[in-house]
């Protein structure tokens, strides 16, 4: 592979709280230097990036790829090339495929499938569950051996406190979280979005934060009675919030994250009975939104992950209580991210890197998040200054679902590397 | 006019005076106080509103608000009059015509109205006429009656935007 | 015409008060068509509409057909069982049938809150709501403000009480959407269980004891419970909830005044009303029946009304009496 020189841009590496501008040489699918203005060595390809930042490729923990069994929606191939375009080099893949990822062998799948498109890195997660039916164990340190890095029943909640415990105890022996969907299934049973004004307005059947919360709570002394690690999926609540900050300060194994839309969306949005406001957990009220921005500014809630869902194009085309759950975002996460939190003064932009890249590739033990020399050179390049409109009918994803189609953003990833290898240039036609 | 109704009808036996919403409604209710003055009779009055009769309700849209409709009583075997304000077109007394067919079946049915202003689209003439006056089709013709405007005028506009009073 | 109604009622929450009213006043000589030897004026003549009920209800379907004959439309029922529905036809597959079959408008129930909306948003024909899971029901709540206008002679400063279920109903939305735009003051009163949460958010005063409402309230609206709720958990028992929240003629009694008793039907009686109470000299149910054709046909009519455009140039040259002749 022909070594190739990032030139002048602004470096950001928030695992060495590294921040100037210097060039980024990368060689043999390695980051092999960061310093100010770098040699060119014979042969290396040289990319002038001056007024760009280069940073280390973003990481979103939890994404839904469809694949196996949904494959009109989205594949691993096509899920993994819209996380390049977004500019994420690793995405984390929930096991709520048809059939369900609760086996060594549907580990594996996920894992050839991935090498096999070449994009971005899809790390898959394994059911917590058999078939993510809440009953028995699934074989968590097979799946582990096949390339599992987390556990979760997402799409479904671990409603068995039981089963919570279990897999947070026998999790310990291969050091992975457990992440789970916070949902108490009998409060929040019919509901399809937050219980609140808009939700009495519309005469629709709400989920009230409680039925995040009891959860929350629950995973949260399950934690600490085990000493095991509980990953708590896009949080959505202001009480939520509260419950994390208290554990973290006992001292608790807990990581969480939040989505773009939970961090800049209400319930408002499902006026006129918009399905692509319906997601789960819903959008909640602005406090919600307030105290999830304070909660990233301060790492009470770690990072930001995209809970990318992608259903068929027509699925979304129903009554509001007839539409599924769920909305794409893994190419509009860094635009909405950094145009709401950078731009409205929430997190600074190194904070906002860390908050998508290092931090999860920490939480669950993953490569990348890093542009240490020696390391992969998983490697993104953004550009801060040109803003552009979301159209969704230029999705890489196969799914168009997106509650910010036609949003005005400001930040979107110009060059995305993994392994040294380009796998999005926005500059070029399609590798 | 009072008396040509009169004339018209035989005497006040057998008849009806129906006055279209809203001028129409007026004028048959002064032909009545003068028949009552002259003839000291009583003679049975009614309104009709022919909006949900009327065949453009695609190209003007509908009136918000539908004047009443009350007649008085059994049409059948009566000798009705139908009183307007304006006739031009012949499409109100077209519609006035459907609306009184489904209150029974009068033994006839006159019309009398106040100014006849040419312009027929429709093979339809006043028994009575008040005034004929010669107009162009871009023009308006007001008439105004005290109980509902204040005063008792008749107004010839012509398409240009400047009025002459008729 | 400032207060026209727009393509398709959906609701009350989007219309004005002059628009509420613009119905009212429309309703009324309408009131007099049901009572002619031939109930029928020809102001439909030629119009094509749908009766699309993916939910049972025979009296609102039998009053919005009655409705529509009145004005000599030409109407199709579409009953859910039967249907391409129940055949797992999509909602917006249904739309670009009716569509495609060129009709002039739909009448639709459904059991999903936003059905309506979602249909006239995506057909152009004019979208009647007849009741949509539990956001509205927007002829309901018209006729309850005619009743209630016949009786009071006037909705502003008016009392009144929602009493019952007001969690699952979209009568309920409609009537305080209706009776708040055109100023009366709303309540709401039953189990805790059975109101939205934050209802008194929308405007509108929260009784916990029936007493207390009729205390304070000139009319009450006595909401259907639906003996489902039961099962779902939501009341103990239909016996305990007649005991509690029912309306009955003792608690009327202690009334300062006589209340006038309303009730969307079909009643539940010894459930949420006392017979006495439904059959009583100060209930207007069955008017209530007889104005839902009226304001029925007043909205059919309304919405029918030829394109804005055409109408203005129609009007051009139109007298004080309206158009020319």
């Amino acid at each position: 592979m022909q070594p190739l020189l990032l030139k002048g841009g602004r470096v950001i590496d928030p695992s060495r709280s590294f921040d100037q501008t210097a060039d980024v040489l990368v060689q043999d699918g390695k980051i092999a230097a960061v310093g100010p203005t770098l040699g060119t060595p014979d042969g290396v390809e040289v990319r002038d990036v001056r007024g760009a930042i280069v940073a280390p490729g973003l990481v979103d923990l939890h994404v839904h790829l469809r694949e196996p069994g949904n494959e009109d929606v989205e594949t691993v191939a096509s899920g993994a090339r819209a996380a390049a375009a977004g500019g994420f080099t690793a995405v984390c893949a929930m096991p709520n495929t048809d059939p369900v990822t609760d086996n060594q062998a549907a580990v594996g799948f996920i894992v050839r499938q991935s090498l096999r498109a070449g994009w971005a890195r899809v790390h898959p997660i394994g059911a917590i569950s058999v078939g993510q039916q809440g009953g028995q164990l699934a074989e968590l340190g097979e799946m582990v051996g096949a390339g599992a890095v987390a556990v979760s029943d997402d799409g479904r909640p671990v409603a068995s406190s039981h089963l919570m415990r279990t897999a947070l105890e026998y999790a310990r022996t291969f050091d992975i979280p457990v992440a789970d969907h916070c949902e108490e299934p009998t409060l929040a049973s019919g509901g399809v979005m937050h219980e609140g004004l808009v939700a009495a307005r519309l005469g629709l059947k709400g989920i009230p934060a409680a039925a995040e919360e009891i959860m929350v709570a629950r995973d949260l002394l399950l934690a600490e009675l085990t000493g095991g690690h509980v990953h708590l999926c896009h949080m959505s609540t202001r009480g939520s919030v509260e419950l994390i900050r208290r554990a973290k300060e006992r001292g608790v194994r807990v990581t969480a994250e939040v989505t773009p839309h939970h961090l800049t969306l209400t319930d408002r949005a499902c006026e006129g009975y918009d399905t692509h406001a319906k997601m789960n957990p819903p959008l909640r009220e602005d406090a919600d939104v307030a105290a999830l921005r304070s909660a990233l500014q301060e790492g009470v809630i770690d990072c930001i992950a995209s809970d990318h869902a992608p259903h068929a194009y027509d699925a979304k085309e129903a009554a509001f209580d007839d539409a599924p759950f769920g909305v794409v975002g893994l190419e509009t996460a860094f635009g909405v991210a950094h145009t709401e939190l950078v731009q409205g003064d929430v997190l600074t932009l190194p904070e906002l890197v860390a908050r998508m890249s290092t931090i999860p590739a920490r939480a669950f033990h993953l490569p990348g998040g890093t542009l240490q020399p020696g390391a992969a050179a998983d490697i993104v390049v953004l550009d801060l200054a040109t803003s552009w409109t979301v159209d969704p009918a230029r999705f890489h994803s196969k799914s168009r679902n997106s509650p910010f189609a036609g949003r005005r953003l400001c930040g979107r990833a110009t060059l995305t590397l993994v392994g040294g290898k380009v796998v999005h240039d926005a500059g070029a036609a399609t590798p | 006019m009072a008396v040509e109704v009169l004339e018209l009808a035989h005497g006040t036996e057998h008849l009806v005076l129906i006055g279209i919403q809203r001028r129409g409604v007026e004028l048959a209710e002064r032909i009545a106080k003068l028949i009552e003055e002259d003839e000291g009779v009583v003679v049975p009055r009614g309104a009709l509103d022919i909006t949900l009769y009327r065949d453009d309700l695609e190209t003007v849209g509908p009136k918000p608000v539908i004047g009443p409709t009350h007649l008085p009583g059994e049409l059948t075997d009566k000798h009705v009059v139908i009183v307007d304000d304006v006739l031009y077109t012949g499409r109100t007394v077209r519609a006035a015509l459907d609306e009184l067919a489904d209150f029974g079946r009068p033994r006839r049915i006159s019309l009398c109205v106040l100014i006849d202003r040419g312009g027929r689209e429709l093979p339809i003439q006043a028994d009575i006429v008040g005034k004929v006056v010669k107009t162009a089709p871009g023009d308006r013709v007001d008439v105004l009656v005290e109980e509902l405007d204040g005063r008792d005028q008749v107004d010839l506009i012509r398409g240009a935007p400047s009025g002459v009073a008729a | 015409m400032t207060a026209a109604l727009d393509k398709d009622l959906v609701g009350l929450a989007p219309l004005s008060a002059e628009q509420i009213r613009l119905i009212l006043d429309t309703a009324e000589p309408f009131k007099e068509v049901s009572e002619r030897p031939i109930k029928k004026v020809p102001a439909l003549r030629g119009k094509t509409i749908v009766n699309l009920f993916f939910e049972a209800s025979t009296r609102t379907r039998i009053s919005f057909e009655f409705a529509e004959k009145r004005l000599s439309a030409d109407t199709v029922n579409v009953a859910a069982s039967g249907s391409a529905v129940q055949k797992g036809e999509t909602l917006v597959d249904t739309a670009r049938n009716l569509e495609a079959m060129r009709i002039d408008m739909v009448v639709i129930r459904h059991p999903s809150s936003g059905a309506a909306e979602f249909l006239g948003r995506r057909i152009r024909s004019n979208v009647v709501n007849a009741g949509d899971g539990k956001h509205e029901h927007p002829t309901q709540a018209l006729l309850d403000l005619l009743t209630l206008r016949d009786k009071f002679g006037r909705i502003e400063g008016l009392k009144v009480c929602l009493v019952g279920d007001v969690l699952h109903s979209r009568v309920a939305r409609s009537d305080i959407w209706g009776l708040l735009k055109l100023g009366a003051q709303v309540a709401v009163c039953g189990p805790r269980t059975l109101l939205p949460r934050r209802i008194e958010e929308l405007g509108v005063t929260v009784f916990e004891h029936v007493a207390d409402a009729i205390q304070w309230a000139d009319a009450l609206n006595v909401l259907r419970l639906q003996l489902e709720r039961m099962e779902a958990g939501f009341i103990p028992s239909v016996r305990e909830y007649y005991r509690v929240f029912g309306v009955t003629a003792e608690r009327l009694e202690k009334a300062p005044r006589p209340l006038t008793i309303m009730h969307p039907g079909p009643m539940n009686r010894g459930v949420e009303i006392d017979s006495r109470v439904a059959d009583g000299p100060h209930s207007v149910i069955l008017d209530q029946v007889t104005n839902g054709v009226a304001v029925r046909m007043a909205v059919l009519y309304l919405l029918a009304g030829g394109k804005p455009e055409l109408a203005d140039a129609a009007k051009r040259g139109g007298g004080p009496g309206g158009p020319p002749d």
